[in-house]
């Protein structure tokens, strides 16, 4: 397979800005989920100036709730879930220095403007290849917010997780090329 | 009335829980045959990448046991229920609840169910299911589960066209729904569209009509010369496999119809992903 892109976090700003749409990455080593619910509470936390449950300084942000571990398995299926719910939120987030999030589907304007100010990008995984993307995850810890159940914050240890670069720190947009490419209408 | 059949609530809970496993664990032929189909029809690497991606997904989830998406759904039920049939030891929407709770537990699905929608507090066992009941002659039950995830199920629509709207206003509007939609439904989708009926029916009909076999038609010719020229025009989007750009942008669009008001053209869209899971068991039979 042409330019596989193997990449250890913590990310770096080197690092993220040889990235560039459309490039295949494999990532290795810790990645936070959150979605829904838990980035409510988290924009509310940095809302009234308290301390995040984890640093999300160079960090990444997986949009995922997985399915529950079966006994001997760090974790069940966990493919990304729709990011755009998450837009209202991200740009804080960026703004508070997160490198990078995980999900599917295409993200806002504002979204794609804050990537670009604030030096992030946005990786795509497969969506709905759950059980396929599990096998990345060697390790999985509930680290805030347990009630939420699906929605907690976990601390996953990834090896070599299969994502796709969809928008890149130049704005550009993968899913408005991909699709002006083949649209017939 | 006919001879009286007795079910067992008890042999409701235990297929509908069984259903509810099977469905997240095995994706159907149907369903795995035109993603199989989709991968030599399409024409974009990226898209072709993704469509062997989840072929072997699927493959990985029936040997482990796992769920094909960790969206494991709205437990979406359609019973149809034969009129000489009579349920003992309880009643038949509690054993399906029964049923789902059982299954999401035992089979370690996700719990998607929230007990009021702006409250949002888990129910922790993904009951309420969904349940829709006909009534049909004879002594049989016919109970079909859909795990319905939501991410497709936010790209879903209606419209109240008017009667002057006619076919074309139907096509409009099912193809501006996939254009809005992109990648958020996970495509390739499935289309389900309700014409007809009245404001409610129409989405019920929308979501009855993805119940049918991939790669089937609708019975009456017009309706599936309806269906295919549908689906030509929502490959022609370009969305492809996870919007990334492609030919193939839906597995099939299934289309039901049913009178309605001289006023009125309903005309609902309900979107699933490719994850079609959909799993039938007839009782008394």
């Amino acid at each position: 397979m042409p330019d596989i892109i193997h990449l250890k976090t913590p990310l770096t700003d080197d690092k993220i800005a040889s990235l560039r749409i459309g490039n295949r990455v494999l990532i290795t080593g810790t990645i936070y989920t959150a979605r829904d619910a838990a980035h409510k509470r988290l924009v509310e936390l940095a809302d009234q100036g308290k301390e995040l449950p984890f640093d999300i300084q160079n960090q990444i942000i997986y949009y995922v709730g997985p399915s529950p571990a079966r006994p001997g398995r760090p974790i069940g299926s966990c493919g990304p879930t729709t990011s755009y719910r998450m837009d209202v939120y991200t740009p804080w987030l960026l703004a508070m220095g997160l490198k990078a999030t995980i999900g599917k589907g295409n993200r806002s304007e504002s979204v794609i403007e804050a990537m670009k100010k604030y030096k992030a990008v946005y990786f795509v995984a497969t969506g709905g290849a759950a059980a396929l993307l599990a096998k990345s995850v060697k390790k999985a810890d509930v680290i805030a917010y347990q009630d939420l159940g699906a929605e907690a914050i976990m601390r996953l240890e990834v090896v070599d997780f299969p994502v796709v670069v969809a928008n890149d720190i130049y704005g550009n947009d993968l899913y408005r090329e991909g699709i002006a490419q083949y649209q017939r209408a | 009335m006919g001879t009286r059949t007795r079910i067992s609530s008890e042999e409701v809970v235990e297929k509908v829980h069984r259903l509810c496993m099977e469905a997240n664990f095995q994706l159907n032929a149907d369903v795995l045959d035109a993603l199989r189909d989709s991968h030599k029809a399409e024409k974009s690497p990226v898209a072709r990448d993704v469509l062997t991606d989840l072929v072997e997904n699927a493959k990985i989830a029936r040997e482990c046991q796992m769920p094909i998406c960790q969206d494991t759904g709205v437990a979406v039920v359609f019973v149809e229920l034969g009129e000489d049939v009579e349920i003992t030891g309880g009643r038949l929407h509690d054993a399906i609840h029964d049923g789902v709770r059982k299954g999401y537990k035992e089979g370690y699905l996700r719990k998607s169910m929230v007990a009021h929608p702006l409250a949002r507090v888990n129910t922790g066992d993904n009951t309420p299911a969904v349940i829709h009941t006909e009534l049909i002659p004879g002594n049989s039950v016919r109970i079909t589960f859909m795990a319905k995830g939501g991410g497709c199920e936010n790209m879903s629509r209606i419209a109240m066209l008017t009667p002057a709207d006619g076919r074309e206003g139907v096509i409009n509007f099912v193809v501006e729904t996939v254009r809005l939609a992109k990648a958020n439904p996970c495509p390739p989708i499935v289309v389900g569209v309700g014409i007809g009926g009245t404001f409610d029916y129409a989405t019920f009909l929308a979501k009855k009509s993805l119940l049918r076999p991939l790669g089937t038609k609708n019975h009456d010719t017009d309706t599936a010369n309806l269906e295919k020229e549908l689906l030509g025009r929502v490959n022609d989007l370009g969305i492809g496999a996870q919007g990334l750009g492609g030919r193939i942008t839906a597995l099939a669009v299934h289309v039901e119809c049913f009178p309605c008001h001289i006023a009125s053209l309903p005309v609902a869209v309900n979107i699933d992903c490719h994850a079609h899971r959909v799993k039938t068991v007839v009782l008394g039979v």
